[in-house]
């Protein structure tokens, strides 16, 4: 394990690389509100990230990432185009892993631009790959737009289409709502005693709690409506399953994913966004021809990310998790923008674990 | 040293436990005032009693304080991480059975899976500005499970007792807690889940693997499993 002081000084050369690639250099704060937080991440977050409190400010997190905060002072003071980098210390809780560390130096490289999303994307990503030459990484790649845009596209009722944009990122409960609106999985029967019941409410359970009797109506107003929407066909879900099994290397996953667009036009855009981030990948020197692609890359691990994701991996090292991160983040810039979305990728690495493996100068 | 055994300090799971070790030779009791927290154990020698919250037994386990403990799993569970590691399952008692599940109020006529109660905290946030709230003590577990099933949209809200009162009271929308017959529920007005049994506890004997402890101590500890037959 390499020493504190070693793996700062690591920190430093690379923020000032990034800062001599243009980057401005950023400051957050180590606590953070815990309600931000919070609201993005829901219960979940308590489970990575430590949470202290006081009785003036209440709960407070110690940060779990940069992203949050940097996008919060962007969208307070800063103007796009603009190019962000900073080193610190981030906190994750680790209850079922005593060996991942719960306090380790991140560096990171955020990007906020509205024009050529896909050359942004390609810059971040050759910025991070860059700072890692000479450590022999596995990079994997993946975008989550596709299976957003496949979602859109299904030919069924836009409220089954926010049920499954809302678990994009819960591979488990998608795939759940997948077998029940293709009728893979049965109705369950006290759904179905449910819709059958003359008065639903016959059993006169006392009315307690927030939750009041015109929700519970409109709920079952809804599922009535959910009853009687038609079940994803059977080609639809084959569409779906093609896309997220898509693994393969970046010129023929495009290849591939071209050939599903011909029978789900609705990915078609998606898809060329892809392919003009291979081309501007490519003009920035990665070798896409050996890059590999899984459409199914980051979906548990990278709420938020809604584009382009990725990740370096040390392939000898398949104990230690990846070395470096990133993604693009649109759709947390319009959650906490409260609408106001701003296009963003970024990066982050791990100055500590490259260290670990040999790099540094 | 002597070898510490940690019980229940009060009510039946301590009744039941020193029942339990007298139908096995080890005649366990309260020394000294009704009030005082002392013990004595008969059947074997250099075996200390040690009578504590059984919400602290799984603290002191890990912390090798104690080489031997009763409590349940639920706690063991819920306070220890990556729990194998830290204590050993000697031998389930067979009582202080409950389950810890999720309830919903029986009026929720539309809610009877997990399934459903994602859709629900999804609208209630959407019309309410909040998630909702599940009153609970098994922060850990609950998050752990209703992660693991993909539930979104719901916040813990911390209750450490009377947890089947929250919803009437307006603190909780739904409950997280453990229930052996299921009557507290029902009396208020609360009903289960089919699909959200978290975990299956019972009083159970653990040993603790943190104990540094020397050969008498561990001898001791080998002799009083062979006479309780659970080594």
């Amino acid at each position: 394990m390499p020493e504190r002081a070693m793996i700062r000084a690591e920190a430093a050369r690379l923020r000032a690389l990034f800062e001599a690639e243009g980057a401005q250099v950023v400051e957050t704060s180590i606590l953070q509100p815990a309600e931000v937080l919070l609201d993005l991440y829901g219960e979940d977050i308590r489970g990575r990230a430590y949470v202290t409190s006081d009785a003036l400010r209440g709960e407070q997190m110690l940060r779990p990432d940069f992203t949050v905060p940097v996008v919060q002072m962007h969208m307070a003071y800063g103007a796009a185009p603009a190019r962000y980098t900073y080193a610190g210390e981030v906190f994750r809780r680790q209850e079922d892993d005593a060996d991942r560390a719960n306090e380790y130096l991140q560096v990171g490289y955020e990007v906020f631009d509205r024009e050529a999303p896909a050359a942004a994307d390609a810059e971040v990503f050759s910025r991070i790959a860059g700072a890692l030459n000479g450590l022999n990484l596995r990079a994997a790649t993946g975008d989550i737009g596709i299976l957003m845009a496949a979602v859109e596209g299904l030919q069924t009722s836009a409220a089954r289409k926010a049920a499954l944009r809302r678990h994009i990122w819960r591979p488990r409960r998608f795939r759940a709502l997948i077998d029940r609106y293709s009728g893979r999985t049965p109705v369950p029967p006290s759904r179905e005693a449910l819709l059958a019941a003359g008065d639903p409410f016959a059993a006169g359970a006392p009315e307690i709690g927030l939750r009041s009797r015109a929700e519970i109506e409109a709920r079952i107003a809804t599922l009535r409506e959910d009853a009687a929407t038609p079940s994803l066909s059977v080609k639809e879900v084959g569409l779906l399953d093609a896309i997220l099994s898509v693994r393969e290397t970046l010129p023929y996953a495009l290849e591939h994913l071209r050939d599903i667009a011909v029978d789900m036009p609705a990915i078609s855009r998606a898809v060329e966004r892809l392919a003009a981030r291979m081309e501007a990948l490519s003009a920035r020197g990665v070798d896409v021809a050996l890059l590999d692609f899984e459409a199914s890359y980051g979906r548990s691990s990278m709420e938020y990310y809604d584009g382009f994701v990725f990740g370096f991996y040390a392939e000898a090292r398949p104990d230690l998790p990846p070395v470096a991160t990133g993604g693009r983040y649109d759709a947390l810039t319009r959650v906490l923008g409260q609408g106001a979305a701003i296009p963003a990728v970024g990066g982050v690495l791990r100055p500590g674990l490259m260290l670990e493996l040999g790099g540094g100068e | 040293m002597s070898v510490k055994l940690g019980v229940p300090s009060k009510g039946r799971l301590m009744e039941k436990t020193f029942e339990w070790f007298g139908e096995r030779g080890i005649t366990l009791s309260r020394t000294g005032s009704d009030r005082e927290y002392a013990g004595a154990v008969e059947g074997i020698g250099n075996v200390e009693l040690v009578l504590l919250s059984a919400g602290e037994i799984p603290r002191e386990l890990a912390a090798g304080r104690i080489h031997l403990g009763v409590t349940g799993t639920d706690l063991i569970r819920e306070k220890l991480g990556q729990w194998e590691q830290q204590v050993e399952e000697l031998a389930e008692l067979g009582f202080g059975h409950a389950d810890l599940i999720i309830a919903v109020p029986a009026c929720w006529v539309d809610v009877d899976t997990l399934d459903d109660l994602d859709a629900v905290a999804a609208a209630f946030r959407a019309k309410h500005g909040f998630r909702l709230r599940i009153a609970t003590k098994y922060h850990r577990l609950v998050r752990e499970f209703l992660r693991d099933q993909g539930v979104a949209d719901y916040q813990l809200v911390d209750s450490q007792g009377a947890t089947e009162g929250t919803v009437k009271n307006e603190t909780a929308e739904a409950v997280a807690d453990i229930t052996s017959t299921g009557d507290t529920l029902r009396a208020n007005h609360l009903k289960i889940l089919s699909d959200g049994l978290m975990l299956k506890s019972q009083a159970t004997l653990f040993r603790s693997r943190r104990t540094t402890g020397d050969e008498s101590e561990r001898r001791t500890v080998k002799e009083l499993c062979r006479l309780l037959r659970v080594d």
